[in-house]
């Protein structure tokens, strides 16, 4: 507990609006550990993907302190700390999937041998192997969400931030690429920081489950998993997974009690 | 062998029955172009047939006035078939002949013509390509550009064309190659703008992100996400481009003296009161046009399947 991978301290954030101020964020304050599977979990509205894009420095908290890596998330971003993966796939149609993972690497300077070295390498990882040479059209869009992933791990950060990734893909491709992100996870050892409005979901996949409720976006409940590390999917039928599903659902609801 | 043959015979009726399916839809409307055209040329020569008929104290009957309408020296309308054999004699029988770049030959003057459209229509593309990425990464000049762009689009080519000519005479450009050049540029510029303005903002907030999440530099994300993205945009207005290009040095040729291009000759032809010599003119400078769309057309096919952009 000496040091955390993303720390969190009262954190703020407030949209200027013409309709007055917005609290996206308030008092939030988290730490997430290194290795941790981390999912956020919350109704639109209650800052869960802001809270994600303070980390990746796409937002500036306008309160409270942040850190990442013992960074600023701006040192952070530029010292390239974090893969981040979005909603929609957003491959370039105008390359191939290996050229579309090559992407990050042409930009951070890395060698030729090194590139096509990474590209094999994360292939692999999210099982696309052979799926090099296609173009992005040519896969279905849970294939192209894998390349997006593979894309994020290309060059090996530490931290991946993932912004409902499977948010727009049916049930059962889901399911899949849930087992196959956990075997990942395993494998790389990787802090993931996962949004989702998914209950399934949230329980499955991770370590750590944060309940978040709008109006101002907060923290409502933060969950320690019971589950063991090994999670086959049946594991969703387990008396663990059922009670920490209904405690989310919990949170969830008490978020909602001060609405209208 | 057998089989080896038939299945060549197939690929070739497979190859030739998309040709048809593309043709068939081209030369049908070609074919009703045509014949409102011999129907217009009839009804419009008819008054000078009966004129003259009426002065040599003859009768047509229907079919005699019809022929009366079809092969005037000086028709209000000529008949295609009459254009189509001036185009062959200023044209196809001057190369046959040798001539092929004689001031007579609608070669030469074609070609006078098209070396300047494209020389007016490189400079145009550079300096709309150059505005597009300059309103792009640049409020200032979004908000001082732009609207300048739209009023010289609001300004009559035919008004501007002789000042840029003088001009150009008064500040020592001799010959009026760039003054033609210039105008036609002036032309094909704004669709070039317009369409790369949007071509470069096609990239989502989300694809900006994700170039931000690997810190880019600015010209990193310029040239593997705006520049990529915004080629079909390029290419949609390359082809408005080309046709504004040769508009631009039509006109460009008509006002200024020129004796060579399809311009000069049309005007030629006013002047001389050969009805014949301006439409062969005006057709040679639309089947220019339409070589010139087809050739722009191609290149986009090619260039977006090389990047795998087109299907």
């Amino acid at each position: 507990m000496d040091q955390s991978v993303i720390s969190a301290r009262d954190l703020d954030l407030t949209f200027q609006t013409k309709d007055g101020p917005v609290h996206a964020l308030k008092g939030v304050s988290l730490d997430i550990e290194k290795g941790d599977f981390v999912s956020f979990i919350g109704p639109s509205g209650c800052g869960k993907t802001t809270f994600l894009r303070c980390i990746a420095a796409l937002e500036q908290p306008t309160g409270g302190s942040l850190t990442v890596n013992g960074l600023t998330p701006e040192e952070a971003r530029r010292s390239r700390a974090y893969g981040y993966v979005f909603q929609a796939a957003g491959l370039y149609p105008w390359r191939t999937i290996a050229g579309n993972i090559k992407l990050p690497l042409e930009i951070m300077g890395f060698s030729r041998e090194e590139r096509e070295a990474r590209v094999n390498k994360v292939l692999q990882l999210v099982d696309l192997e052979g799926f090099g040479g296609k173009y992005p059209w040519q896969l279905s869009g849970g294939m192209q969400q894998r390349a997006s992933i593979a894309r994020a791990l290309a060059f090996d950060a530490d931290i991946l931030l993932m912004d409902e990734p499977f948010g727009a893909l049916d049930e059962i491709v889901r399911d899949h690429l849930n087992e196959q992100l956990l075997a990942l996870w395993k494998r790389t050892q990787k802090t993931i920081g996962f949004v989702t409005h998914s209950i399934p979901e949230a329980v499955y996949l991770s370590t750590k489950i944060v309940v978040m409720s709008p109006r101002p976006g907060r923290i409502s409940d933060v969950i320690e998993s019971p589950l063991p590390p090994e999670r086959p999917l049946e594991i969703r039928d387990s008396k663990e997974f059922i009670e920490v599903a209904h405690r989310v659902r919990e949170g969830l609801r008490a978020g909602h009690s001060d609405d209208d | 062998m057998h089989i080896l043959c038939t299945t060549h015979t197939y690929a070739y009726g497979a190859w030739l029955g998309k040709l048809m399916k593309r043709a068939l839809p081209v030369l049908t409307v070609l074919a009703v172009i045509v014949g409102i055209w011999y129907l217009g040329a009839w009804r419009m020569n008819m008054p000078w047939a009966l004129q003259q008929a009426e002065r040599a104290e003859q009768t047509l009957s229907t079919g005699e006035l019809f022929k009366a309408t079809m092969n005037q020296t000086r028709p209000r309308v000529p008949a295609p078939h009459q254009v189509a054999a001036e185009l062959w004699s200023v044209t196809g029988e001057m190369a046959i002949k040798g001539r092929a770049m004689s001031k007579r030959s609608f070669i030469y003057h074609g070609w006078v013509t098209l070396r300047t459209t494209l020389t007016g229509f490189a400079l145009g593309v550079t300096l709309g390509i150059l505005g597009a990425v300059a309103i792009t990464y640049s409020r200032v000049s979004e908000m001082s550009l732009m609207p300048w762009a739209i009023v010289s689009q609001t300004i009559p080519i035919v008004a501007l064309a002789p000042m840029i000519i003088v001009l150009s005479n008064a500040v020592g450009i001799e010959g009026r190659g760039v003054p033609k050049a210039i105008i036609s540029a002036y032309l094909c510029y704004f669709p070039v703008l317009v369409g790369m303005v949007k071509g470069l903002n096609a990239p989502g907030p989300q694809q900006l992100d994700l170039l931000k999440t690997y810190n880019a530099s600015a010209a990193q994300s310029f040239f593997k996400l705006r520049l990529p993205a915004s080629m079909p945009y390029l290419f949609t207005s390359l082809k408005v481009a080309i046709a504004a290009a040769l508009v631009g040095t039509i006109v460009g040729e008509l006002p200024t003296g020129a004796i060579n291009g399809l311009g000069a000759r049309i005007l030629i032809g006013d002047q001389f009161g050969t009805p014949l010599a301006i439409w062969a003119a005006l057709i040679a400078a639309t089947c220019l046009a339409g070589v010139l769309v087809v050739v722009i057309g191609g290149l986009q096919t090619v260039v977006l399947r090389a990047m795998g952009m087109a299907r």
